[in-house]
This record gives structure tokens, C-alpha cells and sequence, in this order.
């Protein structure tokens, strides 16, 4: 289960909708704590997919490196990522599987339709390596 | 010198989020991180012994491969980042 704040929440349904017809992409922090996995902020990325931005996304990994370690010094880890599916719906892509690497992290995908966000669904990177990862459906709690 | 570990990787690392390790190069580095957690090894490494193209190694600011690759030197005071990539789409 993944629970994430309402407005983390609110704000990577919006940044979807902001960047349409493009895919959005950005991280989420929190903290893993009795509860699970709880997501406590989000930060927006560039995507640098500028060849292909409607269907791609990559983040610049030194934008990662500055969030991990500024995440470090809020006690906040990354514990997840998330992007836009435009005009397509919110479920994980062969792509999304072959680029996920970060193990027991949560893929928030949002479909955004004509502009407008619809669905967001969660999908956790699980295996114990390349060979075997997938990415299974995970519940999402909103919290006030 | 302070290597920080990706959330995904710290179960190889008895859960710690950064390792202190004493090297010259980045190569040293990293080789005495994966002494230190041997199960770190093929999460980094391709069976061949390179590192897997969609493992990013930082030192402070700057990816490793646009400097001197794992023969880079580095100082007590850097710091290493490992950061797998983030990518997709539909």
C-alpha cells in the first residue's frame, strides 16, 4: 500500500495535466514507517525525452542525485516515481518495466485524457533482479 | 569518503543509507563498498564486471563517465552517489 499525502497526490495530477500533450515525470519521498511506504512530497522533473516527450520520459539522473541527497537532509527517502500516460491509460508499459529499476519502489501513473487528468494508479518494482522484476497493482491511500 | 546508497539498494546494505569507505579512485571506492556487501555486487556489476548501463555513479555533481570513468580520483570530503535510472513511457 502506498499512502500519499492529498496534496502530493493532487499536485502529480495536475503537473500531468500542465505538461500535456507531454508526459510529466517526477519523484516521491517520504518515509517507510509501521504504516508502509509514506509519501510525504513530490518533486516535479524535467523530462529530458525531448525527442519523443508524448510517449517517453527520462529524468537527468543529476537532477536525482540533488533530490536523494536534499530528500537526505529532510529525513525524507525516495520511495517512488511517477508520470503521465497521455491519451493512454494508466497502466504500466512494456517500456515502463524494461527502464524500472529501483526495487520495493512504488510507478504512480496517471492517464491524462484531452488534458485532463482521469486515473492514478500505483504499481510496485518487485523481484530480486533483472531477471525476474515486475511490477504488481498497489492500493493507494490518500491521506487528509 | 561517503558513499550514498539508492533506497532500492539498502537491503544489500544492512539497510544503511551511506557507507564510509577509504580510497583514491572511484574504482577503489566502489570495489570497497562491494567488499564490504558482497550481495551489492550484481545489482552494480554486469557478470562481465562492468557497471550496468543503467547504473549512474556521481561524484558530488558530476557523472563519473564524463570524468575519468572509475579511475577518477577522489578526497576524504567527496561524496559518491549511486542512482539507478528513471525512465518509461507508454
Amino acid at each position: 500500500m502506498l499512502k500519499i499525502s492529498k496534496s502530493a497526490y493532487d499536485f502529480i495530477r495536475r503537473h500531468g495535466e500542465e505538461t500535456y500533450p507531454h508526459e510529466c515525470c517526477g519523484v516521491l519521498l517520504g518515509q517507510i514507517n509501521g504504516e508502509g511506504r509514506v509519501i510525504t512530497s513530490s518533486v516535479p522533473c524535467g523530462n529530458t525525452r525531448t525527442d519523443s516527450p508524448r510517449n517517453r520520459y527520462h529524468i537527468d539522473p543529476k537532477e536525482l542525485v540533488r533530490i536523494q541527497r536534499e530528500g537526505r537532509d529532510r529525513n525524507e527517502d525516495i520511495l517512488g516515481f511517477y508520470h503521465s500516460h497521455p491519451d493512454h491509460p494508466a497502466r504500466w508499459s512494456r517500456t515502463d518495466l524494461a527502464e524500472a529499476h529501483w526495487f520495493g519502489c512504488s510507478y504512480v501513473i496517471t492517464s491524462v485524457e484531452k488534458g485532463k487528468a482521469v486515473l492514478t494508479n500505483s504499481f510496485l518494482l518487485d523481484g530480486t533482479g533483472e531477471g525476474d522484476k515486475h511490477l504488481d497493482d498497489e492500493r493507494i491511500e490518500i491521506a487528509p | 569518503m561517503k558513499i550514498l546508497i539508492p533506497t532500492p539498494l539498502r537491503q544489500y546494505s544492512d539497510k544503511q543509507p551511506a557507507v564510509e569507505v577509504k580510497a583514491a579512485t572511484v574504482g577503489e571506492a566502489l570495489s570497497g563498498l562491494v567488499m564490504r556487501h558482497p550481495d551489492l555486487r550484481r545489482h552494480l556489476y554486469t557478470e562481465e564486471g562492468k557497471l550496468r548501463a543503467f547504473v549512474n555513479v556521481y561524484l558530488n555533481d558530476e557523472d563519473v563517465r564524463y570524468l575519468q570513468k572509475e579511475a577518477t580520483q577522489v578526497r576524504d570530503s567527496d561524496t559518491i552517489s549511486i542512482v539507478p535510472s528513471i525512465a518509461g513511457g507508454r
